[in-house]
């Protein structure tokens, strides 16, 4: 079933028709979501349920000395001298150099974050057990925090971790000798960027509601969870208790984005509480503790020199690198999850002679850093494609002739790049160009000789990524982290009326596997995809998987149905054989039957079910007792992962009175391989970039120097909405990766990536004849009048 | 965050409800709930009694008299911005109330219950003060009236009196010739402002004023902008931002200063 060769179709995304792979089919999962009958975490409601509410510090980095219980429901407050038998969450790397930080579900003598829960209290609602929380009193003796990760790492800097004698998670280098191009460099170019802090903001936030079951031994946690088995694992470890005694199950999910792949001290603290009072209790995160205290994510700075000849042809990098990790390492991608990835994926799609890069994962008394659509990429394409634009201007060229010369040629594919990575297909330079076609930047470079009519200024911008997706042992092994994908399993079933049952260990939550994993069923049985349910999330349904991150579900779950199906449509096969008296060979499955291939005898799959399972007496003696139920497990032979790319081209209209920018058009041309289902990349696509305008234009989480969080509600943490987000077109591009079963390559994070790289280029196009450029994120309007009025505009 | 226990009054006369908002009980007005709300949940508040006047008809009432109309104060945003008011303003109350936050804060939020909450971005506490509004206020001790460019003394804070009610606003009615302009700087629709420029230019009435808005406090009000609204004097509207309280230089100078130049741009 491995697609080989590299065929890019010029009418890539459009709709092949049928039920199969490559229809755009609608979304079977769609029928309760947009009728508001999703079943999230918060509509669970069990009789005898309290409500928990945490008792949160509200200072940066101090030492606990006294915590007071209020005397007359002491008994429904509980501290971490309550919760002894409790391990903190440790998520170590196996990096050299890697310092472990201890997280306690409730603070350990340390409080290192403004939201690090002290104390949790219960009552029969979460109003009342706010009042017992403001009735706990802790006295705290502060300590200077640690804010911004420059002053973190200088000498004399307060210490996070008392015991570590820096703030360093981890530091890496990557070496080399620079000397060559430095002197041949007739280019060169130093910028020193910066990505703010983020906060991913799913429309629901974290939640879980935990209990016991007494028949079973068993704790069953609902949690709005990605991972739903690696959060068993994490759990167990925590309250020291068996993986079988406990069932997590992750129902309907309202967006995860990488803050719903992290286990919570929160999710622990439940655990417990259920475990010990034998009620269910419940904890629904608010925006408040989400904003303040729980998702934080991308704060990147780099110290970036590109070096190039005198047109432009880049010779080399070299970076310093830092992020921003907060004050604890989670589990399970661990405090260095963005700053280790730098090393290897700054280098981007291009060619070049020689590559430094040093990075330093830092400890600062903040949330801790966690993974965002895009993971590192998005900071990293920001940094290199500032610098590309940069080299451009030297050069005195267009940006996207640049990027041409020093693009990876089609011709090169498969190519391993100058970080060791496999780009497993594709035609970069196309991509480009299509890019520049698309948005028709000769147009634009017309408008802009004439002054617009109110006064604004014109710019055009682009970047281009490839992301590596669906990456796997080889790649995780090596970092070390306290999770290693390997084969992803998927179990199928035909049950007794023939409708096929599909078990994956991941989880949807919007990227609509309900409907391609039974287009991928389609494919290979030929069975409708109405009669295909897929079960997912929960611990005790499906088989074990590390669950939906880095853009992996449609190549590792997709590979695993396709395997599956394929097992069972072997067995139909089988069965059917003996009842019609054929050969197997001559048996073929369509439409959801299986056809004596060249006659019209026939049997649907339902009635093959219906015989194995109720009418056994027709079976002979001799047929193959394995049944129409398997688990199969997958994993590409190459498991490096698929490189799908893009490019994101837009036109903008700077304001200089105001320092607002309106995105007057934008383009996405981009190679996800063979679309699974077009319609759908199209939802990612989209998602992805109205997410990377955000981090471009909008998202920041500022902290005052006390380590305050000042973005406490979505009045001040603006997202990107109807008006801010601009139809977007989309051209795709289905090169197929050599990798996978259909071709199929991960493009979830993709469109997140890019938005801040090209909206910036776009911003210091408009304003190069000011002497303005813009090196951090969010491009804000006080940020932008503030570089004009430095450049005494 | 979920607020903490309190009483609760749907009073129907104006009587039982200033009775209940002079009592001995920490008392709060609870109109269209939308600054309460959530200032109820994250506890910034904690009163003993919300007395929610959403009972008193009166309140929603509105009358013409003549050279001024009166609008009750639980008149939503909505109900101006779909003209189901009578309009004293030849469509300018309109065009501000379609701006507010979003329809489904709009269809909820009353034009007293926003000057009560008096939030510097807010657009009413601009735009009444731009029009030499006045509110009519009830207390236990009768009837006041309250010019509405000095009602708003600071963040979150007014002239009103414990006990007292916001009732109605009085709203002078524009000339035929009347012309208004307005503009409100926000970096998304419907978020809080970072700047408010609004003028008026009615020759027949003599009234030329200018209001800086989205200000740390109250709105700054020019009695007397024939200078300001002279197109293209960048020198006055920079004194007088500069005089509302923002240096020149920074981010709000700057913003502030735009917003009055659009706003006369704007004159219509």
């Amino acid at each position: 079933m491995t697609t080989a060769g590299v065929t890019a179709t010029a009418e890539g995304g459009k709709d092949i028709g049928g039920n199969g792979v490559g229809a755009r089919l609608r979304r079977k999962e769609d029928a309760r979501f947009l009728r508001g009958r999703g079943e999230y975490v918060a509509n669970i409601a069990m009789v005898g349920m309290v409500d928990v509410a945490f008792v949160r510090s509200p200072v940066a980095h101090a030492r606990i000395r006294a915590i007071q219980k209020p005397t007359d429901l002491g008994q429904h407050v509980f501290t971490i001298s309550d919760l002894t038998d409790v391990k903190p969450i440790v998520a170590d790397s196996g990096l050299r150099g890697f310092k472990s930080s201890s997280q306690y579900v409730l603070a350990h003598t340390k409080v290192r974050q403004v939201g690090e829960m002290v104390a949790m209290c219960y009552a029969d609602s979460r109003s009342e057990a706010e009042d017992l929380a403001e009735k706990v009193s802790v006295e705290y003796d502060e300590l200077a925090p640690v804010v911004d990760m420059l002053s973190a790492l200088e000498s004399g800097a307060p210490l996070v971790h008392d015991h570590w004698g820096d703030n360093v998670f981890l530091e890496t280098r990557v070496d080399d000798d620079l000397r060559a191009i430095r002197e041949r460099a007739a280019i060169t170019v130093r910028r020193r960027i910066r990505t703010a802090r983020q906060s991913m903001a799913p429309l629901e936030g974290r939640g879980v509601v935990a209990f016991y079951d007494r028949r079973l031994d068993q704790l069953t946690v609902y949690s709005a969870a990605q991972m739903p088995h690696i959060n068993r694992a994490g759990l167990a470890g925590c309250l020291g208790i068996d993986q079988g005694r406990i069932r997590v199950i992750a129902p309907d999910v309202g967006g995860g984005f990488g803050y719903k792949g992290i286990l919570l001290p929160e999710e622990v603290c439940v655990s417990w509480l259920a475990l010990k009072l034998g009620r269910p209790v419940r904890w629904i995160e608010d925006r408040f503790e989400q904003l303040t205290a729980g998702a934080n994510c991308r704060e990147h700075y780099y110290d970036i020199t590109g070096y190039a000849d005198v047109d432009g042809k880049l010779l080399g990098l070299d970076c310093e690198a830092m992020v921003d990790s907060g004050a604890y390492s989670s589990y399970p991608f661990s405090a260095c999850l963005e700053a280790a990835q730098v090393s290897s994926i700054l280098p981007g799609p291009y060619r070049m002679e020689r590559y430094a890069c040093h990075t330093w994962s830092v400890a600062t008394n903040k949330a801790p850093i966690l993974p965002y659509r895009g993971v590192a990429r998005t900071g990293v394409c920001f940094a290199l494609e500032l610098v590309l634009d940069a080299i451009a201007r030297e050069a005195e060229k267009e940006p996207y002739e640049v990027r041409l010369a020093n693009l990876v040629p089609s011709e090169a594919m498969p190519f391993v790049n100058i970080t060791n990575k496999y780009f497993d297909s594709g035609d970069y330079p196309q991509c480009l160009r299509r890019a520049v076609s698309a948005l028709d930047i000769p147009k634009w470079r017309e408008r802009q000789r004439h002054a617009e009519p109110d006064g604004r200024r014109i710019g055009v911008g682009l970047a281009i990524f490839c992301e590596q997706a669906a990456h796997g042992t080889s790649v995780y092994f090596g970092w070390g982290i306290p999770m290693v994908p390997g084969h992803e399993q998927c179990a199928a079933r035909l049950s007794p009326d023939g409708i096929l049952e599909l078990r994956i260990g991941a989880h949807s939550h919007g990227q609509g596997l309900e409907t391609t994993l039974a287009q991928v069923a389609n494919e290979t049985l030929g069975i409708d995809p109405a009669q295909v349910r897929l079960i997912h999330g929960d611990t005790a349904l499906t088989p074990y998987s590390t669950g939906t991150w880095g853009s992996r579900c449609m190549v590792m779950s997709g590979g695993a149905v396709a395997r599956a199906c394929a097992e069972i449509g072997k067995r139909v096969r089988h069965i059917a054989g003996k009842l019609l008296e054929v050969a197997v060979e001559d048996l073929v499955l369509e439409e959801g039957e299986v056809r004596v291939a060249g006659t019209d005898r026939r049997m649907t799959l339902a009635e093959v079910a219906h015989v194995w399972y109720r009418a056994p007496q027709l079976l002979p003696i001799d047929v193959d007792p394995a049944g129409l139920e398997t688990t199969m497990g997958y994993k590409p032979l190459k498991d490096t992962g698929t490189f799908s790319y893009a490019c994101h081209a837009c036109a903008v209209a700077v304001d200089t009175e105001l320092g607002t920018v309106e995105l007057l058009d934008y383009v996405v041309v981009e190679d996800g391989g063979r679309l699974i289902n077009p319609m759908i990349v199209d939802g990612q696509i989209f998602g992805g970039a109205a997410q990377g305008i955000g981090t471009a234009l909008y998202e920041e989480m500022p902290f005052d120097a006390q380590g305050q969080p000042l973005a406490s509600t979505l009045a001040d943490y603006l997202l990107p909405g109807a008006t801010e987000v601009p139809a977007i077109q989309i051209d795709h591009m289905e090169t197929p990766s050599p990798l996978s079963s259909f071709g199929q390559k991960g493009i979830g994070e993709g469109g997140a990536i890019a938005p801040p790289a090209a909206i910036a280029n776009a911003i210091n196009d408009a304003l190069k004849d000011l002497g303005v450029e813009m090196l951090e994120s969010p491009i804000t309007p006080r940020r932008l009048l503030a570089a004009l009025a430095a450049a005494g505009k | 965050m979920k607020a903490p226990r309190f009483d609760y009054e749907r009073p129907t006369t104006l009587e039982s409800a200033l009775e209940l908002l002079g009592g001995n009980r920490d008392a709060r007005v609870l109109a269209g709930g939308q600054s309460l709300g959530p200032l109820l949940n994250f506890r910034m508040t904690q009163p003993d009694l919300l007395v929610d006047i959403s009972g008193l008809s009166e309140l929603a009432e509105t009358r013409d008299e003549g050279d001024a109309v009166v609008l009750g104060a639980r008149v939503t945003h909505s109900a101006i911005e779909d003209g189901r008011v009578p309009d004293p303003s030849r469509g300018f109350l309109a065009r501000i109330a379609r701006g507010i936050a979003y329809r489904a804060v709009r269809n909820r939020g009353t034009l007293g219950g926003s000057l009560a909450h008096a939030d510097p971005a807010a657009d009413w506490v601009t735009v009444m003060a731009l029009l030499d509004a006045s509110l009519i206020v009830r207390g236990a001790s009768g009837e006041r009236r309250l010019p509405a460019a000095s009602f708003v003394t600071g963040p979150l804070t007014t002239r009103l009196r414990t006990g007292e009610l916001i009732v109605g606003l009085r709203i002078p009615k524009l000339s035929s010739q009347a012309r208004t302009g307005y503009f409100k700087f926000n970096r998304k629709p419907g978020e809080f402002a970072d700047a408010i420029g609004a003028v008026i230019d009615d020759p027949q009435r003599g009234v030329r004023r200018a209001v800086i808005g989205a200000t740390e406090g109250a709105p700054f009000v020019i009695p007397d902008a024939a200078e300001l609204l002279r197109s293209g004097s960048e020198a006055p509207i920079s004194r007088a931002v500069t005089s509302a309280g923002f240096h020149a230089g920074t981010y709000e100078h700057r913003v502030h200063c735009a917003a009055i130049k659009r706003a006369v741009a704007r004159l219509q």
